[in-house]
């Protein structure tokens, strides 16, 4: 049997997260090895001889105290400054990262591709490119871990967060959850296959029959009637969606507010929270336990490309990466 | 190893246990001493429950699959494990047994300043435990200690108002105890006992006494609010109903972790009180040992968020959060070099206490280190929630407050019970609770970082090595933890008499008698000299 010393790494921050802690590694050992060696020579040196000796007193030393409280700390701040600049370099994803959707549940993980394909507790990624993953949960906290990665995200109900990574080596490396949701928390683990271009490309035309998320986010959106006002009212009862994502949207409070994927959230789980100017309250029903977490992606995933493909000037440089402008530009017409 | 054990002889001179008998003298008691041995009692039962919960855990990690429990049962076991030893045990361990018993005695003091809420104190405490025990024994929790919303609040089916509820009674126990030093010390100290003369084991309780009083009503609080979303659907935590749970997170930690240091400080306490006895010499650098307890309780408030790193929060927040967590290090780092210093030229002798302070130096030392990884930003995002945590605060709350309380209740024991426990045993089981901590919680480090995530009733086959070991390691620990018990019980009847100062040590509460009077002393002594003063040509005993 082999055993494992030291995890895979698998990702481009892998060797970053592993170099400062083979720094503090080194540190802990150093600073534990001079405590021990101190304590155990002392111990030694100085044993009690007779069961009536006194040793002089020794009061302390303000420069000893001054040393042993600075010294340390200055080498604390090189941790904290390193570590600070990993973990803000992975905090948001490049401009390019591809989009994948992941949805945490008593006790799965589902996961979705713009193009249209689902999988339950299985990521198919390429190598060398960064992939975005937006975190939903449909219960309580999960968290998207995958250890050859050195990245974790919590996945918490109410909110999107956001993780992202590029995959270096293809392999298949677990991804856990690594927040505790309950039962059968440790059976909510499943695999991150990452995989070469060529065969990544395969895999993408392989599946995929419901159409693009793209696609599927129009019909929900019909199905569920936002249509009707959202793109075709001629009655101004409410705002028409074609542009809107990516854009700053005025507020009839005087706020504006950034129409990204938390706000179009906000905006159809609770309508009346952020009433945009000229418009009125309690025109909009709730959908309120009426979409899925995965619907509201899709749901999402489409507005947003209702504002690259209808209204270009209206969109944020940068700020949406839709489905389009993919690898693969027939998309889910598989 | 003494050959002579058993000593028949019975005591004679007035003393605690003897002044009274019967049931009632005990459950009616204002003593601060007997209340002690109260709260001796019932946290060592909750540390045998919480010990066997850790053990049957660590049956069940020994193969990757779970098949000794089902998961709920396996999640019920972590639950309670986490309950009963952080609330039952670590939090009130040390205060509220040895800092009840000594902390009067060392500022020349009959009681604490208010024996009737001290009292009060320790029914609520049983109180708590029985709402926690209830909870058990109707079915058991499966929340994990932390009691993360809205799992807790909405989602998991078990005693989660009643467990919550044991701990919300316990927490007031704790509020109360800290009131009652904080009275006592500012009050009742003998004449000539200053602040720069008091024992490092008051400051510390004293510092304690702080973050237990501003600290625990926030978890009250937390908790009483998690019980209303629970018991009435009001919307504060659960997102389905209009709440944050990342903002339960925020009370939470808010206080619990300055509980990390209410269950570490009282530690750090009696470390000092034995390096300093055991090396014969005054601490090295008073003011800063003393004033790092204070440091620790103030500073402590301000870092709970590097356990919400990875929830989302802010990445500038999380700045903050990581930097402060590196500046309350710093007084850590402090006392663990004074300790040292203090031994520096001094005469070292190995009885059992000093062999656990040894112990706690080395394990606080890699669990504070290893506390660093953890304000790191960039390695706690890989490291967080998963063994490497486990791993961590075990050495800070095992190898450090546990062995702190064996090395302190070995120290005062003689006093307590005015015997004294068998030397070659007690060095024997000191020995193998130092290898089999570390046995345990060692190769969670490595696991850890390998990725196994926390709270996993079955986990992948390749972590198997690193669980056996600490299942063996466990095994060894717990054997360690079963050997005192006994000759604990033993040394009460069988055990030498231990004279007024077998350690010949410094501190009032050696200048009186073994077992010490009601009162503790026959007259209230003067203080005229710095706490630890050994070399001073005083003569401490008394008679």
């Amino acid at each position: 049997m082999q055993i494992p010393f030291f995890p895979e790494a698998a990702s481009s921050t892998a060797a970053d997260v592993d170099h400062l802690y083979y720094y503090l590694t080194a540190v802990t050992v150093v600073m534990t090895g001079l405590i021990f060696a101190t304590v155990f020579i002392f111990a030694i040196k100085y044993r009690r001889r007779s069961d009536d000796e006194i040793p002089a007193p020794i009061h302390g030393s303000l420069k000893l105290e001054l040393t042993w409280s600075i010294l340390p700390f200055l080498v604390m701040l090189s941790f904290f400054w390193w570590g600070a600049q990993i973990y803000f370099a992975n905090a948001a994803a490049p401009a390019n990262a591809m989009d994948l959707y992941a949805v945490g549940k008593q006790w799965m993980w589902k996961i979705q591709y713009p193009e249209g394909q689902r999988e339950i507790n299985e990521l198919h990624v390429p190598v060398g490119r960064p992939v975005k993953v937006t975190l939903a949960s449909e219960d309580v906290i999960h968290s998207f871990f995958v250890p050859a990665f050195r990245v974790k995200q919590d996945v918490v109900p109410g909110r999107y967060n956001t993780m992202w990574f590029t995959a270096t080596k293809p392999g298949r490396y677990h991804l856990f959850c690594a927040e505790y949701c309950g039962t059968e928390h440790s059976g909510m683990v499943g695999w991150v296959n990452v995989l070469s271009e060529p065969d990544y490309e395969n895999w993408l035309a392989g599946g995929g029959s419901e159409g693009t998320m793209v696609q599927q986010g129009e019909r929900l959106f019909g199905q569920l009637g936002c249509s009707t006002c959202h793109l075709l009212d001629q009655q101004g009862r409410c705002p028409i969606m074609r542009g809107v994502y990516g854009s700053r949207v005025q507020l009839s409070d005087g706020k504006t507010v950034m129409a990204d994927d938390a706000y179009i959230r906000e905006s159809i789980l609770n309508p009346n929270a952020k009433i945009v100017a000229g418009f009125h309250q309690d025109v909009m029903p709730s959908f309120q336990g009426q979409v899925s977490e995965e619907g509201l992606l899709q749901l999402i995933v489409y507005i947003k490309s209702l504002a690259i493909t209808n209204a270009p000037g209206a969109a944020q440089p940068g700020a949406a990466a839709p489905a389009g402008k993919r690898a693969q530009p027939i998309g889910g017409k598989q | 190893m003494s050959t002579t054990l058993q000593d028949p002889r019975t005591i004679e001179t007035p003393n605690y246990l003897n002044a009274e008998y019967g049931w009632k003298s005990w459950l009616f008691t204002k003593d601060h001493k007997r209340i002690a041995v109260l709260y001796l009692i019932s946290i060592t039962i909750m540390f045998a429950l919480g010990g066997v919960f850790a053990g049957l855990i660590r049956l069940e990690l020994l193969t990757p699959e779970g098949d000794m429990v089902n998961s709920d049962t396996y999640n019920k076991f972590f639950t309670m494990h986490g309950v009963v030893m952080v609330f039952f045990f670590l939090i009130p361990s040390i205060p509220a047994t040895l800092g009840n018993f000594f902390v009067p005695m060392m500022i020349g003091a009959k009681d604490l300043a208010f024996p009737r809420i001290n009292l009060l104190s320790w029914y609520i405490y049983i109180a708590g435990a029985l709402f926690a025990l209830g909870a058990i024994v109707m079915g058991g929790v499966d929340t994990g200690w932390t009691f993360y919303t809205p799992f807790s609040s909405t989602y998991s089916n078990t005693f989660v108002i009643t467990a919550a509820t044991g701990v919300f009674i316990a927490g007031f126990s704790s509020i109360l105890t800290g009131l009652n030093f904080i009275v006592t010390v500012h009050k009742m100290r003998a004449p000539g006992m200053t602040w720069g003369r008091l024992p490092l084991f008051v400051w510390a309780n004293y510092a304690t006494s702080l973050i237990q009083v501003l600290g625990t009503p926030v978890v009250a609080i937390t908790l009483a609010l998690v019980a209303l979303e629970r018991g009435f659907h009001i919307g504060i935590f659960d997102p389905a109903i209009g709440g944050d749970p990342i903002l339960f997170q925020h009370m939470f930690w808010f206080y619990s972790h300055p509980a990390v240091y209410i269950m570490i400080l009282p530690g750090m306490g009696v470390i000092s009180e034995l390096v300093t006895c055991f090396s014969r010499k005054g601490i090295f650098g008073y003011p800063f040992v003393a004033g790092s307890s204070i440091g620790i309780a103030i500073i402590g408030f301000l870092v709970w968020g590097h356990h919400m790193f990875v929830t989302g929060m802010s990445m500038y927040a999380s700045l903050y959060f990581s930097l402060l967590s590196f500046l309350v290090a710093v007084p850590s780092a402090i006392k663990v070099f004074n300790w040292t210093a203090t031994m520096f030229r001094g005469s070292i002798s190995f009885d059992t206490p000093m062999l656990y302070a040894f112990g706690f130096i080395g394990l606080f030392t890699i669990g504070g280190l290893t506390g660093l990884f953890l304000s790191t930003l960039g390695v706690d995002v890989h490291v967080t929630d998963t063994y490497f945590v486990v791993a961590h605060f075990h050495y800070v709350m095992v190898g450090g407050m546990v062995l702190a309380y064996m090395g302190g209740l070995h120290f005062w024991w003689p006093k307590i019970t005015g015997r004294m426990y068998p030397e070659g045993w007690a060095k024997f089981s000191a020995l193998l609770v130092f290898a089999g901590f570390n046995l345990t919680f060692f190769p969670q480090f490595i696991s850890g970082y390998l990725g196994q995530p926390r709270r996993y009733h079955a986990y992948a086959p390749e972590f198997q090595v690193y669980n056996v070991l600490s299942t063996a390691g466990a095994t060894v620990l717990g054997l360690g933890y079963v050997i005192p018990f006994i000759y604990f019980m033993w040394s009460m009847r069988y055990g030498p008499l231990a004279g007024n100062n077998p350690w010949k040590a410094k501190g009032l509460e050696w200048e009186t008698t073994s077992p010490p009077p009601t009162f503790n002393f026959e007259k209230t002594p003067i203080v005229t000299e710095e706490a630890y003063a050994y070399a001073s040509e005083k003569e401490t005993h008394v008679g």
